[in-house]
């Protein structure tokens, strides 16, 4: 499986991205410094695989996801899906593109309008792309509410009258409807009780298989991660501080931050004990991130060079790439 | 690690709070048993709707009257019903003997208060203390919590601190006056993992110290079989599976219960495909006439669709409700055998 993704074709290939929010301030309103939300981080995304990043609140995840559908405008860097430069497209250009790109978002209730039915959602999404004739569109629905195990009575019906776990199927209709190439989960499953995130989660895979989608799946759920995803990249305070396969990162997790991250989910198994390493502190504020590495306030392996130096990401070992200088 | 709890501190005997509205008769809490020991942990775990926070709502009497209301059981808190006591009695108790920490710290805290004047205040209400006194164990109580420099913390607002400060400042200002039962009500929910890791440790530690009861309600079962000694499951409002947290993960009873755990991702093994619970919570409006869970449970036989099973003791540690573990089951089940015959 890990070799075989080196064959594999790049979807979408991000360089050097960085977000950064300005903060204004003072009595002309001038910016007086800025948020690094993403600071320089590179990544591919390989088709057909599942994608996850992780990390806390504040650590960028979500910004990179909606930096990628340029939601919001990123400051620098390149974003190539498939041989389009993002970033370089205009307004229109960009909204065609959109078709491939779908996104999914946590909050199923605040993502769809409440006016309208379920059947004109996901109208709207086919008449903007304009992927199937007008005629065809009431099938169309029908076979993509079948698709997220929906009855097609639902299309009369308005999104208040569906519990949290339907709500999000039609979320995933409504990605699904363009037949995009890349779906963007932002925590998708995070608002949902257990039973229901388990039947969502099922859904997904299932139609990945089906309609050979690419996810990357945002979430700060470790549990929810491992078992969706291929590879996974941890983010913390901006930066990538490691990616690698599922099973590497794991079994193996090599940052210290990582492992940290890993140690502190609480599992009901009592076979599965890990040394808890509980971290001191905060997250400190985006906004004047440490020198050097940023987990150094941290992280319990600190050394002189950490505070000076900012570790670049390495192969560590067979597509498992660190950013630490204690690993090096 | 083997704990004794011997003194009970807090009994509830067949609670019922119902929410009366427009759409009907929400029976939000539907009967429900349980003891708090001294210096005891446990868990109340469900999903939404499940009637947890309810639950401990009704402990405190902090249910929103009308539409809800306490129509019957009681609760037992060193002897005496809480449920007996006027609203005057029951504002000595809360806070003071009995207190709580909720979710959501940001809202639970007064945006306009610095962290020690709120902290003061709670200790100056139950307590014949003066203004710098109280001041002053508001900022022990701070650094008990492991705030660092909590002199300049206690001065500070709300918004100044970050969300896991926030949290310990509630914990510190629920455990201010040495309550005797401390309920946690989602404590950790809104907070990332390497701060929740941080704030069950102070829970743990605290109440290690301090000797406090304390009831965990969360919808993390994972959450719970770290801090907690018993657990309550709740479903529909009611407590379908009553064991040691232990118990409840190597040896589940309850077909909710196993339902649960096996559609929990897993960090400590590969699933191919997570087993789900078919189906949805039932809407209060309209609860089954038997079990609540038999519209969804792979079990169910035409009894569990007629009544509901009472709360069955399998042993000294385990109550289980669910029609399997009584003897009725195998005589139902040959009814259903001659009439897949015919």
């Amino acid at each position: 499986m890990a070799l075989q993704l080196v064959d594999k074709k790049i979807l979408l290939n991000v360089d050097h991205l960085k977000q950064y929010f300005p903060i204004k301030g003072g009595l002309l309103g001038r910016t007086v410094n800025h948020v690094k939300a993403v600071d320089d981080i590179s990544f591919q995304i390989y088709e057909g695989e599942t994608l996850s990043i992780v990390g806390e609140s504040g650590c960028g995840k979500s910004t990179t996801g909606r930096a990628i559908l340029r939601l919001d405008e990123p400051t620098s860097g390149n974003i190539h899906f498939g041989e389009k430069d993002l970033l370089s497209l205009g307004k229109k250009e960009m909204r065609k593109i959109r078709k491939d790109l779908q996104v999914i978002f946590q909050d199923p209730f605040a993502s769809l309008n409440p006016r309208q039915t379920i059947g004109q959602i996901l109208n709207e999404a086919l008449a903007i792309q304009n992927v199937v004739p007008k005629e065809e569109r009431k099938a169309r629905i029908e076979e993509l509410l079948g698709h997220v195990g929906l009855r097609p009575e639902a299309m009369d019906r308005y999104p208040h009258e569906f519990s949290g776990g339907q709500r999000q199927r039609v979320g995933i209709a409504r990605a699904l409807a363009v037949d995009p190439k890349l779906i963007i989960c932002d925590e998708a499953v995070s608002a949902l009780d257990v039973s229901i995130q388990a039947q969502v989660l099922n859904l997904l895979k299932s139609l990945q298989k089906k309609f050979s989608l690419t996810f990357l799946f945002i979430s700060h759920d470790l549990g929810v991660v491992r078992h969706i995803s291929d590879r996974v990249m941890v983010m913390y305070l901006g930066k990538i501080v490691e990616i690698a396969d599922k099973k590497s990162i794991f079994d193996n997790p090599q940052h210290p931050y990582t492992r940290a991250l890993l140690s502190a989910i609480p599992v009901p198994n009592p076979v599965h004990k890990r040394e808890r390493i509980i971290l001191t502190g905060d997250v400190p504020s985006p906004i004047d991130p440490p020198s050097g590495c940023r987990f150094h306030t941290r992280c319990p392996f600190a050394i002189d060079i950490c505070k000076s130096r900012v570790p670049e990401l390495k192969l560590s070992e067979q597509n498992h790439q660190v950013a630490c200088h204690i690993i090096d | 690690m083997k704990k004794q709890f011997d003194e009970t501190i807090l009994e509830v005997k067949n609670l019922q709070t119902y929410f009366y509205t427009d759409e009907g008769i929400s029976k939000a809490v539907n009967g429900i048993s349980f003891k708090l020991k001294k210096g005891e942990t446990l868990g109340i775990v469900g999903e939404s709707g499940s009637g947890k926070s309810i639950t401990s709502l009704s402990l405190l009497g902090l249910i929103p009257s009308p539409p809800g209301k306490i129509t019957g059981g009681s609760i037992l808190f060193k002897g005496e019903d809480l449920l007996a006591k006027t609203e005057k009695q029951m504002r000595s108790i809360r806070g003071n003997e009995i207190s709580m920490i909720f979710q959501e710290p940001m809202t639970s805290l007064n945006p306009v208060y610095s962290a020690g004047e709120q902290i003061a205040e709670a200790i100056r209400l139950h307590q014949k203390l003066g203004k710098k006194e109280a001041w002053e164990k508001a900022v022990e109580m701070l650094r008990l919590v492991g705030i660092p420099s909590p002199e300049k913390r206690a001065k500070q607002e709300p918004h100044e601190l970050s969300g896991g400060m926030r949290q310990r400042v509630m914990i510190a200002m629920a455990l201010a006056c040495h309550p005797e039962v401390l309920i946690a009500d989602e404590p950790t929910t809104a907070l990332d993992v390497t701060i929740q890791a941080q704030i069950l440790e102070l829970i743990k530690s605290l109440q290690k110290d301090l000797g406090t009861a304390v009831i965990l309600i969360t919808h993390d079962l994972g959450v719970v079989y770290e801090t907690c000694d018993r657990v309550a499951v709740m479903y529909a409002g009611r407590i379908v599976e009553y064991t040691s947290a232990k118990e409840l993960y190597n040896n589940p009873k309850h077909p909710y219960t196993i339902g649960l755990l096996n559609s929990l991702p897993r960090l400590d093994m590969d699933q191919d495909e997570l087993t789900t619970i078919p189906g949805t919570v039932p809407s209060p409006f309209n609860m089954p006439k038997g079990c609540s869970f038999a519209p969804r449970c792979a079990h169910a036989k035409p009894m569990c669709h007629e009544s509901v099973p009472d709360l069955l003791t399998l042993d000294k540690n385990t109550e289980v409700s669910c029609w399997m573990y009584t003897s009725q089951w195998e005589t139902d089940h040959t009814i259903i055998e001659k009439v897949g015959i015919e």
